[in-house]
Order: structure tokens, then sequence, then C-alpha cells
């Protein structure tokens, strides 16, 4: 019962808040973006085991699938990105909604398409390889696409401009973020429910074990990246209509940037648990907009120095650290949550 | 009775030492067959051979008729040949019946079905199986805690729970307790008889695979040294001399 | 492509143009070499894959570049570089590695992504983000008819660097240290019995290996260019000779490192300079997927 009140408490919050502070409307939405980019990092990093240093991979691979979709839908992407701002392009609003509509889509599975693809030449490795493995992936793609003329090169691409009114197209932003980390939330709790959040957690704790009682280990590797990707690239593609513009390596395929955010906000909250990459992700957001003007210049330092010390120090987040500090709060969870207990 | 693992001239060595030369040997489909040996005669390597750790480097090794010496670990496991480990490995983290319900044979499931919740069943089979080991009791304990012989009913139940066409148990009784051998012994020969589980066991205790094997393979310094009948093996004079140390 | 057809048929015609690529590409590959040789010890020693490699070579670069602003003459560089990383490498190791060697690799990997992230960023703030180079102001040698052209900056360098590579390798064999280092790598354990002060041969490891890539990167500015976020590069071409080689093989990473020099050097001739990047991965990805199949037949992974 209290359970259902918080989620209910949750979704008002999540509704009201862009009306409440309008101001804080671009921050709201970048939060849930780190929350999506969380719990789908610690789909495969925390529950499988597999940490993978690449999954910004498919962030710019879905900001570059939207803005292929939603331009090619209209004209020539070639010709679009040549004129490279000069020409006349323009997009009636019932052009842009189904190019937005699309791209969301189209993003989401082409980029489970490439996890398959990906996985299914990296899942033979282990551990470390596999990071680095997976970090390779990313870094080649932004130098690749950022000499493939076709979409933009290095300079980047546009998409069209929203029509109408720029802070109702906030507002929409906004809840396109939210829906899809509301969705992805609820997915999650679902699949850590199942037969095959139970095998994914049986992969990370001992995958020579899991192979040898015959679970497709391979098979299930693939659906669960492919699954994180899935929301990974939907969050690639709501990025790209709200950047309108971007290139490839400072933001699409930015490595050290949202690629290791991602991890750091899962390691935050609490690896391979439900709650914790969504607490991580708001702990480490507002922790980045209180501080990160007062560094001067600073700020990307104090960031690898924060990966250093939560690393070392704080590795199993602050649900581990309840975990073991209150283990008595857990103890509910473990009858009623079989596969989560398992942390 | 027909040969569910048929292996023919299986040869594997290691830099300059010849771990195993030449072996050929059947389990019977629905019996117990043992594989015994004194230290550092190749069961292990013989093992490892049929699930799939290593290459072999001559002979054939069949699976019902399936030649499956060039498949990998999860793709034999995939076949129903279950395998334990020696040195025994379970979920520690996780409660016995959370090692149980992963334990489900998901080599029989499609994705979909793995896309479903445990069934009520489920967990009754688990309890069941969980008794028949005589684990009901320590059912919500985090596995990590039980003694090592109770890690090792665990692991035996998680087995039967995988419904495997073939079990393969390293040394089932290494490292337990003997008062509690006695009790494993009969729930494997139950296993056998009860749920019609085929059972390839390595043993370095010969009382054990006396009490409870059809058919007894010997191996001694890589090769096979002899194979019958419990009873005529216990009277091999060359077993004998192996066991004994007599080079 | 059409570009990529004509580098390639260029290199059809004129095949003094291969050679001359590939004696830059081995000069590089020496330079390589070298850094993913403190990988492969750092790896070996203590089990931890270091991320901040690269940065490493790129410090000791900067270190050259600062003398040489001074007025010092870029070859004491070097030996000032090999020092002062040492230094560097011995903080690191007492304030972070040393909590991270006994923990799981993703540990020591993210750990050391995060000093990586660190390290770029001051040298960013310290150095600018131009690109920095040493002129040593030494003359060119010409062969072939002036097709090949091989600056004696690079000769120096590719001497230095076998230099540097003969001492590491007598060193490991002949000292008391190199002795304790390579005992530690086979059993940690054992040596602890056997009484080797394991925390002392980590530490010094991994100064030797800072030292290492610091002198690299002091080479490699009077040969290359050097700027703050080039690290990350370095450190994926350590991984993947190290990858490719194996660990404690010292000739295969000498040879991985002098291929994959040679493998860049004709990626950026034939597909372009602004590929290079993307060619030194993408070669990762190869060696990882050529590991991966060589494992297979041995029914293993690559763990």
């Amino acid at each position: 019962m209290n359970k259902a009140l918080l989620y209910i408490a949750i979704i008002a919050f999540t509704i009201v808040a862009p009306f409440l502070f309008p101001a804080y409307n671009t921050q709201l939405a970048t939060l849930w973006l780190m929350i999506i980019v969380a719990l789908s990092w610690d789909m495969t990093g925390g529950q499988m085991g597999y940490n993978s240093l690449g999954n910004i991979f498919f962030y710019g691979t879905g900001m570059y699938v939207a803005a292929v979709v939603t331009i090619g839908l209209v004209y020539n992407v070639g010709e679009y990105t040549a004129a490279s701002g000069g020409g006349i392009y323009e997009w009636t609003p019932t052009q842009y909604y189904t190019g937005l509509a699309l791209s969301l889509i189209a993003a989401g599975l082409f980029c489970s398409l490439c996890a398959i693809i990906i996985g299914y030449l990296t899942f033979g490795l282990r551990g470390p390889y596999f990071a680095i493995g997976t970090l390779g992936v990313a870094i080649a793609a932004g130098e690749l696409v950022s000499n493939w003329d076709w979409v933009g090169g290095g300079q980047g691409i546009s998409m069209p401009s929203p029509p109408g009114d720029f802070e109702n197209f906030k507002f929409l932003i906004y809840f396109l973020y939210a829906a899809t980390g509301v969705a992805l939330f609820m997915f999650c709790k679902w699949l850590y429910s199942t037969r095959f959040g139970a095998a994914i957690n049986a992969i990370r704790d001992d995958e020579e074990k899991a192979e040898a009682m015959g679970i497709h280990t391979l098979r299930y590797k693939l659906v669960a990246w492919a699954m994180s990707a899935f929301f990974v690239g939907v969050a690639g593609a709501i990025s790209a209509f709200q950047l309108i513009h971007f290139e490839p390596l400072e933001t699409a395929y930015q490595t050290i940037n949202l690629g290791i955010f991602m991890v750091v906000c899962v390691l935050l909250g609490g690896k391979g648990t439900l709650w914790g990459p969504v607490i991580g992700a708001i702990m480490f957001h507002v922790f980045k907009e209180l501080t990160w003007n007062y560094f001067l210049g600073w700020q990307w330092v104090a960031l690898g120095a924060l990966i250093v010390v939560v690393v070392v120090y704080f590795q199993d987040g602050l649900m581990g650290w309840l975990a073991t500090k209150k283990p008595e709060w857990f103890g509910e969870t473990i009858e009623e949550k079989p596969v989560e207990a398992a942390q | 009775m027909s040969s569910i693992i048929e292996l023919n001239g299986v040869s594997k060595s290691f830099g300059g030492v010849k771990a195993n030369a030449d072996i050929s040997m059947k389990v019977e489909k629905g019996g117990i067959t043992g594989l015994i040996g004194p230290n550092g005669s190749g069961k292990t390597t013989l093992f490892n051979s049929i699930v799939g750790y290593h290459p072999i480097d001559k002979g054939s090794i069949k699976f019902e008729g399936q030649e499956i010496s060039k498949m990998l670990v999860p793709e034999i496991a995939r076949l129903g040949l279950l395998r334990t480990f020696q040195t025994t490995r379970i979920y520690g983290a996780m409660n016995c019946v959370q090692n149980m319900l992963i334990s489900l044979p998901h080599r029989k499931m499609s994705l979909m079905d793995a896309l479903k919740r445990n069934t009520r069943e489920d967990y009754e089979r688990a309890e069941h199986l969980l008794e028949f080991v005589g684990l009901y009791e320590k059912r919500n304990l985090r596995s990590g805690s039980l003694s090592f012989g109770q890690q090792k009913l665990l692991e035996f139940a998680m087995a039967l729970m995988n419904e495997p066409t073939v079990l393969l148990l390293d040394e089932p009784t290494a490292g337990i307790n003997p008062t509690l051998i006695n009790g494993l012994i009969d729930r494997l020969k139950r296993a056998n008889s009860e749920f019609g589980i085929t059972l390839l066991i390595i043993e370095h205790n010969m009382r054990v695979i006396m009490n409870m094997a059809d058919t007894v393979y010997c191996l001694a310094h890589g090769e096979m040294l002899a194979s019958g009948k419990p009873e005529d093996i216990q009277d091999d004079p060359r077993v004998i001399d192996a066991y004994l140390g007599a080079h | 492509m059409d570009q990529i057809l004509f580098n390639l048929q260029l290199l059809l015609e004129y095949p003094i143009v291969n050679l001359k690529i590939i004696i830059d590409g081995v000069m590089i590959g020496a330079l390589f070499a070298l850094s993913a040789y403190g990988l492969a010890l750092v790896w070996g020693v203590m089990n931890v894959k270091n991320l901040a490699q690269g940065d490493f070579v790129i410090a000791g670069g900067y270190v050259s570049w600062t003398l040489a602003q001074w007025g010092i003459n870029p070859l004491f560089g070097v030996p000032a570089a090999f020092a002062l990383m040492w230094v560097l490498g011995w903080v690191i190791y007492k304030l972070l590695i040393t909590r991270v060697i006994e923990r799981d690799l993703f540990t020591s990997l993210l750990a050391t992504f995060g000093l990586a992230i660190m390290m770029a960023q001051i040298m960013n703030l310290m150095f600018g983000s131009d690109t920095q180079s040493v002129n040593l102001e030494l003359p060119t040698l010409y062969f072939a008819d002036g097709l090949i052209d091989i600056p004696m900056a690079k000769l120096i360098g590719v001497c230095m660097a076998a230099a540097l590579a003969t001492a590491v390798i007598l060193f490991m064999k002949k000292s008391r240290m190199g002795q304790a280092i390579r005992a530690t790598a086979q059993d940690a354990r054992a040596a602890r019995v056997l009484g080797i002060d394991t925390e002392k041969v980590y530490a010094f490891t991994f100064s030797l290996n800072a030292a290492i890539c610091g002198a690299a990167g002091a080479i490699i500015v009077m040969v290359w260019v050097i700027q703050p976020f080039y690290g990350i590069t370095y450190s994926v071409r350590a991984f993947v000779i190290v990858t490719a080689a194996g660990l404690g093989n010292l000739p295969g990473v000498i040879a991985a490192g002098l291929g994959i020099g040679a493998a860049e050097q004709y990626g950026s001739h034939i597909f372009g300079i602004g590929y290079q990047q993307a060619i030194a991965v993408l070669l990762l990805l190869l060696v990882l997927a050529y590991r991966l199949s060589q494992q297979k037949r041995n029914r293993q992974v690559l763990k």
C-alpha cells in the first residue's frame, strides 16, 4: 500500500514538476536523460556483470538515426548536409512530428540491431576486454562519423527547428524523456522479476556455471544489451531534437562526458539494484548542477577525481551501503522480489 | 540398453605429457557408469574433454550419436549433458530457493518462456527437490553460509532441477564428511532410478563407486587399464597394483 | 573513394613509397612498443589494466616540451621525463593504485580511466589544447632520389628507444629487483612467502612503467606532436599491442608494436590522415576478434 502511494506521488511529481519550476525545465529534462542512461547501463553492467564503457555509442547512433530519418523523410540528406545551413529547407508541422515519432522508434530499433551485431563480436570477451572493446567501438564510431561527409562530418548536422512556440517545445522534450524514463523503469522492474532477470544475474555471478547449466548465455546477453541499447537510442533521438544542432565528437559520441557519467551514476546509487541508478542519477545531477560553476574550469578534473573516489571507496553505492547498514530494510524485499535480493 | 556417450580413441596431451592416450569407453543409457583411477591418471582431463573445456588431439566423442568433440561448453551443456564442479559452484549470494530457480532447464525454454516469472509449480518443484536432498529447512538461507557438504548437496539438487539427460559428477564425495557419504550415495542411486538420469561419476574413492556403478572404467597413467562389472574390477590385480602404487 | 583508389595505385606504382611507409611505421611503432611493454609489466605483475598509460606518455612529452621552452636541449628532456614521471608514478601508486590491486579488474580499469580524465584535463589547463612539438633543428637524410626522407631526429629517437628497451630488459634479467618483479608476476603469494616485499615491488613496477612511458613521450614530442587529449589513443595502442602479443612476451610486444606502427601508417596513407585515430581503435577490434577466434578453436573465451 505504502509502495503504491510512493509510486503515485512520484508520477504526480513528474507530471507537475515542469509546471511548478518552468525555469528548470531543461535541467529536469537532463535529469531524466541521466536516469535513462544510468538504468539502461545497469541492465548489462549491474545486473549482468558486463561493464560496457561504450554505451554512449547507442546514444550517438540514436542521434544520427533521428537526424537521418527526420531529414531523409523530406529531403536528400547528402544535399542537405552539403548545403550546411545554406539553401531553404522547411518542415511543415506534420512532417516534423511524423519525423519525430518515426525517429524515436527507428533510433531504438537500429540501436538494438547494432547491439546485437556488436555484441555478437564482443560478448566472447569477458571482463576488462569487454570494457575496452566497447570503449573502442564508441571511440571508433565517433572518429568514423566525423569523417563521413554524408552526415555532415566533423561539422555535425542540424535538425529542423521545432514548429510553434519554443517554450511549449521544451515541455514536449521534458515529457518525452520522462515518459521514456518511466517506461524504462517499469520495464526493468518487470524484467528483473522474470526468469530472464535471474539468468542474467547468474551470468554476472558465475558465467561458467551458468553455461554449464545450459543457460543460453550468448542469447541472453545479446537480448539484454539490445534492450538496454533500445532505450539509450531513444534517449539519443530525443536529445537530437532537443539540441537541434550536434556534432560527432563532443556531443554525439561524447565518450568521456555522458559516456562515463552513466557509469558514475550507477556506481553512486548502487550497482545491480532497481532504485540505485535512479537515485545515483539524481545525486550526480544535483551535485553536478550545484557545483559545476564553482570549479572555475577545473570541473573536469573534479569529475575525474570523483570517478576515482567513487570507484575506490564507494563502489557499492548508496544502496549497497544501506544494505550493509540496514539489512532489515531489505529483508522485506527478499520475500517479495526474489531476483533483486541477489545483490 | 544403448550407449548414450561413446568415446573412441580419445587422446590428449599437454606439451609433452600424454594425459589421455587412445581412450575408448561407453556410457549406457539409464545406467550408472563409474570412472576411477589414482591421482594423476587422467580422469579430470578426460572429463574436461567430454564437457568441452579443451580441444582433443585425436579421436571422437559422441553424445546420442552426435559428435561433440568440437563443440563449445555451452553448446554441449544445452544438449542435456550437465556437469558438477569438483570445487562446488553455487550462487553464494542467493538463497537456496533462488539457486534452484536459476537451475530451471533454460535449454528447453524459448525466449518468451524465459521472459515469464517463475510459476507456482517451479517453486513447488524447487522445494520438493530441496527436501529430497535434505535442505528444506535451510531453503531461505543464503547459500554461501551453508557448510561445504550442504553446498554440495545443493549443487546436486540444482543439477536435478535442470532435468539433464546425463549428469557428470566430478568427485561428488570429495571433501564430504564420511557420515554423509552413504546418504549421498543413496540419493544418487534414487536420482538414477526415480528420475531416470544417466550418471557418469568420476571418483577417487573406490568404495563409493563399487556400491553404485553398473560398469566401471579404470584409468592409470592416461591409459584405459580395465573395464567391466564392479566386482571384476575390484579383483583385477592390475587395478589393485595401480591403486597401491606398484608401478 | 577516388582518393583511396588513387592512394592504393600510388603504392603499387612506386614500391619505394611502401618502404618509406614501413620505415616511418617501424620508427613510430618502436615508441608504441615501449609504452606497451610498460603496460604488460603492470598488467602482468599486479594485474592492473592501466587506462592512463597514454596520459603518462603525453605527460612525459610535456616535461620535455617545458624544458625546451626554458632553452634546455630536448635530448636532456628524455632522462628528465624519465625521472619526473618515476616520481609521479610513485605518487600515483601510493595514492590510488595500491588501493585497487586486490580488487576486481573493472575497478582498476575504471579507476585508471578516472585518472586518465584527470591527467588529460590538468594538462589541458596547464598547457592549453594546442598541439605542441619540439624542434631539434637537425638535418634530414634523403635516400632514393629524395623519395625517402628520414629526419635525424627520428633516427635519434629510435636509437634512444632501443637503448631504453635494452636497459630495461637487462635490468629485468640481471638485477635483484628485476628478479623480484618477475617472481611476483609469476606468483605473488609465493613471492611473499619467500620474503619478497611485494608492496615494494608493485610500487617499483608502477613507477618504472610511468618512467618508461614518460621517456617514450619525451621522444615522441621530438618527432611528432602531442596534445593533452591524445593520451587515450596511446592507451588504446598499448592495449592493442599487449592483447596481440600476450603478457610476458617481450619479443612479441616489440614485433606487435612495430607491426601496428606500420599498419597505422598504411591506413592513414590509404584512407587519409583524418582516420588515424579511428584506425588505431579499429586495429584493437581486429586484434580482439582475431584472439577470440583463436580462443574459440581452443574452446575457450578471452578473459
